[in-house]
């Protein structure tokens, strides 16, 4: 079994003994749950409820809208409150639509449907998916239907990439579920093996989950599913790394894993796939590693929309020292304004971060030129150079630097000795060169519009040109015949029940 | 002597065949600048460059008759990038022509509209949806906030409000902690 090491990549502080002891728990069931629209990467889901409608655990309570895009669901029985903007885990603070439920305590589930997938067309078991709001886990939530279609990228995938490295510091959800539902993850697997037909099925574990992958290997024994450890290297858990690691096969800048027969699903997608398709439950809950400084660091599997700060309460409140909140971890994820926000689907970790934890978010000092993030970039780019175009705002040629092979993983930032906050300007540099791309779109349509109107102008014109010249006898009739004062008057009604049938154009020609 | 003008003659008279055909072969339809120009430019269509438009605006910028610093809402990005592309140095804009504003969006007061269809037809771009003596709309997506439908309105029910930031808008921001050289001084002293 050989593997095959990216470039750069770090040793981090690992910190997962902290959390990573105790069996998952379930979360007390809240009083109230607000569950966001948009909980997925695409468009927001539409609202199916409006305040007051009782709902069922498991009801849908939005619609997907469009092709990437994901149901949501009731996650337990109530009554809608609001349907309203609310708070919402994001960088910003910003608020978004959610859906507020008060719980009644009851659990009543919908009824629960599960489906034969090995007799459903591929198109059908796709839909099914979407509709069970199944999105990827590992904290990216985009809508795992659409990878489940290869639509022509590859003949046929070489290789299913289960990822179970969960690289970052402080995370253990991964951890625990591999090792307490490991079969349920795998009977996931039989599914996305059965739609996607690979050669081949690696499952990539870190090397610092030895439970982990014994409870995975017992559980693949027999199905030719392979479990591979892989070195303890952030960001091993990266869907390129991890490829590269497991098959020695890197995507094209501008392709996609499928290019490449490859396509790469989380451990915790799977295991939502198998409750999904198996026991017809939509996905309504998650594993949330809660730690840091709490007391009682744990795994909970928490209903989505819970507000953190239950959680928090639930792992003993904050301890002393606590300087941030960030969901996900230290290195991708970010700090939080507001601890009532509620868990979503990309809720994979909440921090309680002290200051030793924060070394990153130091004053900056200048660039000594040292090429430490070069050495670690597991994207193999040149930092530093992307650092200077982002910051004298030269978006071209940080793209020719492929700013957007950047995965923001952190690494850069991590070793930076003049603690610059490198990934803030790559982020900063990418949403300004997509919000200039919109710009563009946005004022190619006005100016087809423009044109369009010009266009029509014209043709009215000439329409009403022609249209006069035929009303108009030559001048030469005109003469003889002198006009009758009824002939005007019959004239001018005419014209007159013309301009009541297009308005527009009498008012233009008052005008 | 005849020798070397025969050659030049033959020379100069072959190069004229060339490129009379390249000319007619090769011509070129339009003023390739004049897109270009257009390009750079907003597309608001709201005439405050004193053109009617942007593409006439852009036609004046190329034969010389205008400035390159009269266009509000393309700002200071859009005069930087028409300077870039025909080799000028960049200058503030002109104030006479307005100042750079944020983006705006029309919306009308729809108790109060009166159905003209005034706004209509002071519409650029096509973007309010109405008929006489009905209620009219900005149909936002379309809406460039030139504002050339607020004066034709006689009830004055026309708003330009900004745009709301939105969530799926939100854009990370130039990271505020810069350099400081001054701290970092402080800290060598400690």
């Amino acid at each position: 079994m050989r593997l095959f090491p990216f470039h750069g990549g770090l040793k981090t502080v690992r910190h997962k003994t902290e959390s990573n002891r105790q069996a998952i728990r379930a979360a007390a069931l809240p009083k109230r749950l607000i569950v966001p629209l948009r909980q997925h990467v695409g468009a927001i889901a539409k609202p199916l409820v409006k305040t007051g409608d009782p709902v069922l655990k498991g009801q849908r309570i939005g619609q997907p809208d469009g092709y990437v895009s994901a149901a949501v669901h009731a996650p337990t029985s109530g009554v809608v409150i609001a349907v309203d903007q609310q708070p919402v885990p994001h960088p910003s603070g910003m608020t978004d639509w959610c859906v507020s439920i008060e719980v009644d305590g009851e659990e009543r589930w919908i009824e629960r449907c599960p489906v034969d997938y090995q007799h459903l067309h591929p198109s059908d078991l796709r839909n099914v998916v979407r509709n069970a709001g199944v999105v990827g886990l590992g904290g990216a939530v985009f809508p795992s239907a659409v990878k489940m279609n290869l639509s022509g990228h590859c003949e046929r995938l070489e290789h299913l990439i289960l990822n179970g490295a969960e690289c970052e510091p402080w995370m253990t959800c991964d951890d625990r579920l591999m090792r307490e539902r490991a079969p349920e993850i795998v009977a996931g697997i039989h599914i996305l093996a059965h739609l996607l037909a690979p050669r081949e099925v690696l499952i990539g574990i870190e090397d610092d989950k030895p439970e982990a992958i014994a409870a995975m290997a017992a559980a693949c024994a027999g199905t030719g599913y392979e479990v591979r450890p892989v070195p303890t290297r952030y960001p091993s858990g990266g869907v390129k790394q991890l490829t590269k690691l497991l098959t020695n096969k890197e995507a094209p800048t501008d392709g996609r894993s499928t290019d490449i027969g490859v396509q790469c699903f989380n451990v915790a997608t799977a295991y939502t796939l198998h409750r999904a398709i198996h026991h017809g439950e939509p996905v309504i809950s998650r594993i949330v590693t809660v730690t840091g400084h709490v007391k009682q660091p744990q795994n909970l599997e928490v209903l989505l929309g819970t507000p953190f700060a239950e959680l928090i309460a639930e792992s003993g409140g904050y301890q002393d020292g606590v300087q941030r909140l960030i969901m996900g971890g230290p290195l991708m994820g970010f700090a939080l304004h507001d601890d009532r926000v509620p868990v979503t689907k990309a809720t994979n970790c909440i921090l309680a971060a002290g200051a030793e934890d924060l070394a990153l978010e130091q004053p900056a000092m200048p660039c000594i030129r040292c090429g430490a993030c070069m050495d670690v970039c597991p994207a193999d780019l040149l930092p530093q150079q992307l650092y200077w175009h982002a910051r004298a705002k030269e978006f071209d040629k940080a793209q020719d630097y492929h700013l957007f092979s950047c995965i923001e993983c952190g690494c850069c930032s991590y070793v930076c000795p003049s603690r610059i906050p490198l990934v803030q300007y790559y982020r900063y540099a990418k949403n300004e060169i997509w919000a200039q791309e919109k710009e563009k779109q946005k004022a190619e349509l006005a100016r087809q519009r423009h044109q369009a109107r010009l266009e029509r102008l014209e043709r009215e014109k000439q329409e009403r040109e022609a249209k006069l010249r035929q009303k108009a006898p030559p001048r030469s009739d005109a003469a003889a015949e002198k006009p009758t004062p009824t002939a005007s008057i019959a004239h001018a009604k005419e014209a007159a029940s013309s301009a009541a049938d297009s308005p527009t154009e009498a008012i233009a020609r008052d005008a | 002597m005849m020798v070397a003008a025969v050659a030049l003659g033959l020379l100069a008279g072959a190069s004229g065949l060339l490129l009379g055909f390249a000319a007619v072969r090769f011509r070129v339809e339009g003023d390739p600048i004049v897109e270009r120009i257009d390009a750079i430019l907003p597309q608001t269509q709201c005439g405050q460059c004193g053109f009617a438009g942007c593409r006439p605006y852009a036609e004046a910028i190329a034969v010389g008759e205008a400035d390159i610093n009269q266009c509000p809402p393309g700002g200071e990005n859009g005069i930087v990038a028409l300077a870039e592309l025909l080799g000028r140095d960049p200058k503030p804009l002109n104030p006479e022509n307005g100042a750079e504003k944020p983006k705006m969006l029309a919306v009308i007061d729809e108790q109060n509209c009166i159905g003209c269809t005034l706004c209509i037809q002071a519409c650029p771009v096509d973007a309010i949806l109405g008929a006489a003596k009905h209620m009219h709309t900005v149909i936002a997506k379309e809406c460039t906030g030139c504002e050339l439908c607020l004066a034709p309105c006689p009830v004055d029910c026309i708003q330009m409000l900004p745009v709301t930031p939105a969530i799926s808008t939100w854009k990370w921001t130039y990271p505020m902690a810069e350099t400081k050289v001054e701290s970092a001084a402080a800290e060598a002293a400690v």
